[in-house]
């Protein structure tokens, strides 16, 4: 663990092919990361997946969990909705490329039916990076849902039939209830998918390999074609210190704002 | 709820009457979009090729055939594949299929033992900078694979482990913190007395450790070896970083060359999917058995 850290570390200051013993140039993989337009452009297109993935994913995991919890807490339910998650990322994306399919998809043939004109979702350099968000949004929103329930089932019962005891609307309590007292869940639950998040990889690799043009050349793709495609692995070291760094400040960031550890209900 | 409602009954039922049905109309919903992707892979590959193109927004199969399990399987000859239209090469799923049994046994069965006894160690031994050591663990948690995949790259070619099963398997068979930190909750719950008394009786503590603790903690054992083993089923990034040829390849990195492999007429699609559903199949058998484990283990004490 702490090995293959202070190693990586280490190889993002050195020109390594893999061949021959890395050579330490100093700052250079840093500089000339700076200077990567293709490099700001993966950064770029791998926050705008982040927001859309997470925001989408939230919204719809934590309305999943309240009706979960408001409805019925049954097993079988949570397995039906955990279960696009045991297939791997890869899986999900072949299934999604087919139903996405500009020509032959079912996907298309419904937005056709509907009287609208055919999308051409993982080839046009506008809808590619929100179809892959949703992509894994289908794959995690069971997953994100399963532990905001897991959390619910911290807010005592009595809360609920207090607040029904005065009157209060299934809205009311969600928005005095159920939103304050989960807060501090949402922060753990936002740190961890957001983390995951930033590290998309399969999908991308599977569907459209960082096409059309860069569009959704994500930083982690990008990392990898560096080190596999091109055997540049001090400069793709370099990069996954970047990664890393980031993933940092945003988890503390997160932490802070959000106030992870303190509950409203203590 | 049932209790709830009946607290107050005539005020609630007016009043959930619509938000009700909404809900549970949201709900189906959710329930509808999370299962038809299975549906469509089966009926996809339950349908031959060439009828795809025609039928293609047909919601039941068109033409019903094997063809696509078939190919999958390798039980079509190279030309028979090419008029259906495959790729032509073989493709053997069944060694692919094995490879991925192995490599998901070797990662669960080592990262359940090794992770058994670094949390005990951290649970029970008594040690200098224990605590120290336990909090750096923890840290390991929120560092992102990709950070140490390219060093365990570097790591796995110097030992000379590039493109076999066991390169595939070996970083993460050792022992993952969220392994240990998940044991170590259950082991910190069990009660010291069983345990002294043993002690007392003369046993070590590595027969206290396998006759004891291990029988004891069976159950959270056998979760996490679950979701152990799913999730190393499903890993692709790795095992595409590391194998290169026929031999090491796992199912993930397989339905990948599966699919580059496109024909010229197009995309396979009937043996694409038949093979995406004999990759998924595993696991979801795994999950109709377990789905109560599974679906509880998730949560805040077993935070991943």
């Amino acid at each position: 663990m702490v090995w293959p850290t202070l190693r990586g570390i280490y190889l993002s200051f050195t020109k390594f092919n893999l061949l021959t013993p890395p050579k330490w140039t100093g700052l250079d993989n840093y500089v000339r990361m700076v200077q990567d337009p293709v490099f700001w452009n993966a950064l770029k297109v791998t926050v705008y997946y982040v927001v859309v993935n997470i925001a989408v994913q939230t919204a719809v995991a934590l309305v999943i969990a309240v009706m979960m919890q408001r409805l019925t807490k049954r097993t079988w339910l949570r397995g039906i909705v955990l279960t696009p998650y045991l297939v791997s990322n890869v899986v999900a994306a072949l299934v999604f490329l087919w139903i996405l399919d500009y020509q032959l998809g079912i996907g298309n043939h419904v937005i056709s039916w509907l009287g609208l004109d055919r999308i051409a979702f993982l080839s046009d350099s506008t809808w590619v990076i929100p179809t892959i968000a949703l992509i894994n949004v289908w794959r995690h929103v069971g997953y994100t849902a399963l532990l905001i329930f897991a959390g619910l089932q911290t807010i005592p019962e009595t809360m609920y039939e207090a607040a029904r005891v005065d009157g209060a609307s299934e809205i009311t309590m969600f928005r005095r209830i159920t939103v304050p007292l989960l807060r501090p869940i949402m922060a753990l639950v936002l740190i961890i998918t957001v983390v995951g998040s930033f590290q998309v990889f399969d999908t991308v690799a599977v569907t459209t390999r960082g096409g059309p043009v860069d569009s959704s050349r994500v930083l982690q793709y990008y990392i990898y074609d560096m080190a596999f495609g091109r055997f540049q692995f001090g400069y793709a070291s370099a990069m996954s210190v970047a990664l890393l760094v980031i993933l940092v400040v945003i988890t503390f960031v997160q932490y802070r704002l959000t106030r992870a550890e303190s509950s409203d209900l203590a | 709820m049932a209790t709830t409602t009946a607290a107050v009954p005539v005020v609630a039922k007016r009043r959930f009457g619509f938000g009700r049905t909404a809900a549970w109309a949201f709900m189906i919903l959710v329930i509808l979009l999370s299962l038809f992707p299975f549906y469509w892979m089966l009926r996809t590959a339950l349908s031959s090729n060439n009828a795809l193109y025609a039928g293609s927004d047909s919601l039941l199969p068109v033409q019903f055939s094997w063809g696509g399990f078939e190919r999958v399987f390798g039980l079509q000859t190279g030309q028979a594949a090419i008029d259906a239209g495959g790729a032509g090469q073989p493709i053997q799923f069944w060694h692919y299929l094995l490879n991925s049994v192995i490599v998901s046994s070797l990662v669960t069965g080592g990262q359940v033992f090794f992770s058994a006894m670094a949390a005990y160690a951290f649970a029970r031994l008594q040690w200098r900078h224990r605590e120290t050591v336990f909090r750096f663990f923890l840290g390991g948690l929120m560092i992102p694979t990709i950070f140490t995949l390219l060093p365990n790259f570097v790591l796995i070619k110097q030992l000379g482990l590039v493109d076999t099963l066991f390169g595939i398997a070996l970083p993460t068979m050792l022992m993952t913190p969220f392994a240990v930190f998940f044991l170590r909750q259950f082991f910190l719950g069990i009660s010291r007395e069983v345990e002294e008394a043993a002690l007392v009786e003369g046993a070590s503590k590595v027969r206290v450790f396998f006759r004891l603790i291990l029988p004891m903690s069976s159950a959270p054992l056998a979760t996490l070896a679950i979701l152990t083993y799913i999730t190393s089923w499903n890993d692709y990034f790795w095992p595409l970083m590391v194998s290169y040829t026929d031999r090491s390849r796992v199912l993930t990195v397989a339905l990948g060359v599966f699919k580059s492999q496109t024909p010229q007429t197009g995309p396979d699609w009937s043996g694409l999917m038949a093979a995406t559903l004999v990759a998924a199949l595993p696991m979801l058998v795994l999950f109709c058995f377990f789905a109560k484990r599974i679906v509880n283990s998730i949560g805040f004490s077993g935070i991943k």
